[in-house]
């Protein structure tokens, strides 16, 4: 482990070499939107809107992953990157069914908040209205396909932090699906303990609490680093109850 | 097994054959065998067995001979006669004429001082189509593992890794990565286990060359794997390997099982204190797999996603150990070097593009097959010398090098020297080694839908450019080749080409654009001819509605 | 859950015992899980529900990531093969000399889509990627057996032959396969 000293959007910054240029942003008061990161869960650069530009690099980096290298000259948020935002949003609108006016997760979801904050209007490219289904077999909670996004953050705190491993990906490419068990309903899945972890961290309204109304769910993710640490180092620090982690 | 037991093996197989009046030699590879070659094989054994010719002569089963348009061939040795469209009647013929009574039959016979065999230059596939891929000893008796006993009894690992780098040699899969330093990296790091994996996963559709090596010379590739190993320190090898390739995976086998019983795998590998396995582990396909963290994750029993890069697997790899990935042909190229030293190889080809490639040559051309020619040989070379240009009637048009990562080439970029970094320039790849030819008949769009439908059913879904993103390009492409786009659509789809091949993780999602952008650059007219006018047009009362 | 760890597979069906030999070869060890899952569709044909619950306990993997795998991979097929199979070459050789006109072809003759079965259950439509006999393009298999420089009027051929021939039900699959798919096409 050594100390790195690097720009960040004109800033002169300093971090360890083994944090993530995501979080060494994020110290100095640099925000990138992301969307498969949470922290407290492996990082996978699945969804690809955090990535940088670095200077004398051709190639994007995603900052949950990039590590810092000495003298790094890294841009988060030029026209570039911000048009690439915009369009990996547009993607994400297109592929699933989101209907904002009637979520349990609208004015909290994390798609919604980021297509707010990349200035999206109009998603130029066809709706692909997918045929997807409602599991509401589950006694306490409900999965919606129509609304995911296949950040897979259920499918990692379901096997990293509470054990379980109920949740996995299943078939590729745009038929990509979130499965329980061996794609049975999710009330039939005896791994499942109920927990709700998976429920707290979905950024959409994917999944949620069952009886939850109109814009009723919010989540609560920040417990995720809170378990995560007090696991590892024994020490209970951070907001558990924070609402709305950012 | 010492040194010296070894070369008596090839000392004994070498008399053996010498003691033969001929050695009639048919090619066992796929394409031979689709066209009828188990029955001129069966044909060729009775026929020597009629003409009481056993024991004075042997019907041997090879690896590809090349001419792949062209078969059954059969080749008689040692004077290497090559017959080309052998059947049971010809090859009845050939047992009578030939190889009984010495005259040729030249209803059959291939003129080998044609540009198709004397403008190849071979390395890799020097022993296909002349040794039975079956027998170990056929194959030290050319030579076989003679590279390995240099290096474990002459060489430290140091050593080996110079010569390869010294040699210039570069990835085969596609990227032209150089050699020498990746095994240099994984032989720096640090660990107390390390891996070598041969990737053998050739999913370019239109690619067969690692097909033919693993069928044709599976010895040669394993040995290139030990030498690996001994260069970086790693005692375990795997082979990543297609399950569609039921007889490549069954010579593995055999092959594996061959040289552990010689030990020549095992433990204390020729009597050195050098330790190297290798297992087989078989793909399912994917060909996100050929990208080498998913190609890992494969091996450990996994989804097929890849990972961000660094860290690269030559530092954390399998297991999150230290790792080198090498393609077959990459392998192959590893015993010629050692034995003939790196300034032979890295004479041949260009300054940086050192030794050969081996391409599949297909599509619309006289001479379809696979060839092997060093690089930097100009484009028009291959496809008019060697492939004898387009068949009668047709007009070339474009060859397509790399697949669905890949791009066309027109005709104007004929005079092209076939390296990885003129390719680049034209907005090709050199890729795995596939090469087709594209004649007028091939509506370029087509082909820009044919190359998305493959990436996007390919696409493992992980990132939201590759898995959404190929979806709407083939979307768009499809809506274009039926004459229903505007020209807003093209400007999207350029739009969305670009944002797919800067934001994708992995190799598959950076090129899958590429072949759109190619018959863009080159054939922007096929696409531009049949757009609908926009509504914008329209409505300033623009051109009149174009034919379909 | 509480059943020991490797129990012979209830239904005393004998292929199980041949699937653990592949998994002893492999010490049950979890990341042997897509070679097993290759010896479990040689042994089964198919990998059915069960079959990927006792993979999944033999080798200690969570069902959804069994699930996960045995769903990326093409190989890998969740329902029954027909009685014949026809695998396309779909390659970049067979593509420019038309591979795709056989495809049409076979399609609209055998009533289902590419990577499925008829209805009859007699045909199973698959597609390659390279067989690697791009000289004889376009071409396809046909029951382990290469059609080469076809056109559609031969390769329907062939087939008409297969369902000319004797209509009789599937080896002991037919109705394992009806209630399989049922359930398929409930799922969605």
């Amino acid at each position: 482990m050594a100390i790195v000293t690097l720009t960040i959007d004109g800033l002169a910054v300093s971090g360890r070499d083994d944090e993530t240029l995501l979080s060494i942003a994020r110290q100095h008061g640099v925000e990138i939107p992301t969307l498969c990161h949470l922290d407290g869960l492996t990082d996978v650069g699945a969804c690809r809107l955090c990535l940088l530009e670095v200077e004398g690099s051709t190639r994007l980096l995603p900052a949950c992953t990039a590590k810092p290298v000495e003298g790094m000259v890294v841009h988060t948020s030029t026209p570039k990157l911000q048009r690439y935002r915009r369009m990996i949003i547009e993607m994400l609108a297109s592929e699933g069914n989101h209907h904002c006016a009637v979520c349990v997760s609208h004015e909290h979801c994390e798609l919604q908040r980021l297509a707010g904050s990349v200035g999206l209007q109009s998603v130029r490219v066809p709706y692909l209205y997918p045929d997807k289904k409602l599991d509401a077999t589950h006694p306490l909670f409900v999965m919606d396909h129509n609304r995911c996004v296949l950040c897979t953050r259920c499918v990692r705190v379901c096997h990293e932090v509470e054990g379980a491993h109920t949740w996995d990906v299943g078939f590729r490419g745009i038929k990509s699906e979130i499965v329980a068990g061996l794609r049975v309903p999710w009330g039939d899945v005896e791994s499942c303990t109920s927990c709700g972890k998976c429920v707290s961290v979905c950024p959409t309204g994917a999944l949620f609490a069952k009886g939850a109304t109109v814009a009723a769910m919010e989540k609560r993710t920040a417990f995720v680093k809170y378990l995560v640490t007090a696991r590892r180092s024994k020490e209970w620090v951070g907001d558990i109850l924070e609402e709305g982690d950012e | 097994m010492t040194v010296e037991e070894l070369g008596e093996i090839g000392d004994k197989e070498r008399a053996r054959q010498a003691k033969l009046e001929k050695r009639v030699l048919w090619c066992s590879a796929a394409g031979c065998v689709s066209c009828g070659g188990h029955k001129t094989r069966d044909a060729l054994k009775k026929a020597v067995k009629q003409a009481g010719l056993e024991g004075k002569t042997e019907v041997v089963g090879t690896g590809c001979m090349g001419l792949c348009g062209r078969g059954p061939l059969v080749k008689v040795a040692p004077d290497e006669t090559l017959y080309a469209n052998v059947d049971e009647a010809a090859a009845t013929r050939i047992v009578a004429e030939h190889v009984a009574q010495g005259a040729v039959v030249e209803d059959f016979r291939v003129d080998t001082t044609a540009p198709f065999f004397t403008a190849q230059k071979k390395i890799v596939l020097e022993d296909c189509g002349r040794i039975d891929a079956m027998r170990v000893e056929e194959y030290v008796a050319v030579g076989g593992y003679s590279a390995l006993a240099r290096a474990v009894c002459e060489l430290t690992p140091e050593e080996v890794v110079e010569e390869i780098r010294k040699a210039g040699l570069r990835g085969r899969g596609g990227a032209g990565y150089p050699t020498g330093l990746k095994w240099a990296i994984a032989q720096k790091a640090r660990a107390a286990q390390k891996y070598v994996v041969c990737n053998a996963d050739e999913g370019d559709p239109g690619a067969f060359m690692d097909r033919s090596v693993l069928e044709g010379d599976p010895h040669r590739v394993l040995e290139g794997m030990a030498i690996a190993g001994y260069a970086i320190g790693a005692s375990q090898g795997y082979i990543y390997v297609r399950a569609e390739y039921p007889l490549a995976i069954e010579r593995l086998r055999l092959a594996i099982k061959q040289a552990e019983k010689l030990g020549l795998l095992g433990t204390r590998i020729l009597d050195s204190g050098f330790d190297f396995r290798i297992d087989l582990r078989m793909g399912a396909g994917a060909f996100v797999c050929g990208e080498e963290t998913a190609l890992l994750r494969s091996i450990e029993g996994r989804r097929g996603r890849p990972r961000p890069r660094p860290p690269y697997p030559s530092e954390a790899g399998l297991y999150g150990l230290p790792t080198v990935i090498n393609n077959v042909e990459t392998l192959a190229n590893v015993a010629p070097i050692l034995t003939r030293g790196a300034a032979w190889f890295s004479s041949i080809g260009t300054a940086k593009s050192a030794g050969t490639k081996v391409f599949a040559l297909a599509g619309k051309i006289r001479n379809t097959g696979l060839i092997e020619v060093p690089m930097g040989i100009p484009l028009r070379t291959i496809i008019y010398d060697i492939g004898g240009g387009p068949p009668e009637g047709a007009e070339f048009k474009a060859a397509q090098t790399g697949g669905p990562s890949g791009g066309c080439i027109p005709s104007q970029h004929l005079d092209l020297p076939v390296d990885y970094e003129s390719l680049a320039t034209v907005g090709s790849i050199m890729g795995s080694g596939g090469l087709i030819v594209m004649d007028s008949t091939s509506d370029m769009v087509d082909v820009a839908k044919f190359f998305m439908e493959f990436s996007m059913e390919e696409s493992c879904g992980k990132c939201v450019p590759c898995r959404v993103g190929t979806k709407h390009l083939h979307t768009l492409l499809e809506k274009l080749a039926a004459g229903e786009g505007t020209a807003e659509d093209l400007a999207l789809l350029e739009e969305m080409c670009v944002m797919v091949k800067e934001t994708s993780l992995c190799g598959l999602g950076q090129a899958a654009p590429n072949p759109v952008l190619s018959t863009l650059r080159f054939f922007r007219g096929e696409y531009e001819r049949r757009l609908q006018p926009s509504e914008h047009f329209q409505a300033g009362g623009g051109p009149e509605r174009a034919g379909s | 859950m509480d059943k020991p760890e490797r129990s012979p597979h209830p239904s005393g069906d004998n292929r199980f015992k041949l699937l653990d030999r592949t998994i002893t070869r492999h010490h049950g060890a979890g990341n042997a899980l897509i070679e097993v899952l290759h010896s479990a569709q040689e042994i089964f044909g198919f990998l059915a529900d069960d079959v990927l619950l006792y993979v999944a306990q033999a080798l200690k993997r969570p069902q959804s990531q069994v699930y996960g795998v045995a769903t990326f991979y093409n190989f890998f097929r969740l329902k029954p093969a027909g009685k014949h199979t026809v695998v396309v070459c779909t390659g970049t050789a067979c593509y420019v000399k038309g591979a795709s006109e056989l495809q049409h072809a076979l399609e609209k003759r055998c009533g289902c889509k590419f990577g499925e079965t008829s209805k009859d259950g007699e045909v199973s439509l698959m597609q390659a990627r390279c067989i690697g006999s791009c000289g004889l393009a376009p071409v396809a298999v046909l029951d382990e057996e290469v059609g080469a420089k076809l056109t559609a009027a031969k390769l329907l051929e062939r087939v008409e032959a297969w369902l000319g021939g004797g209509k009789g039900a599937a080896v002991g699959g037919a109705s394992a396969q009806e209630t399989r798919e049922t359930r398929e096409e409930a799922a969605p």
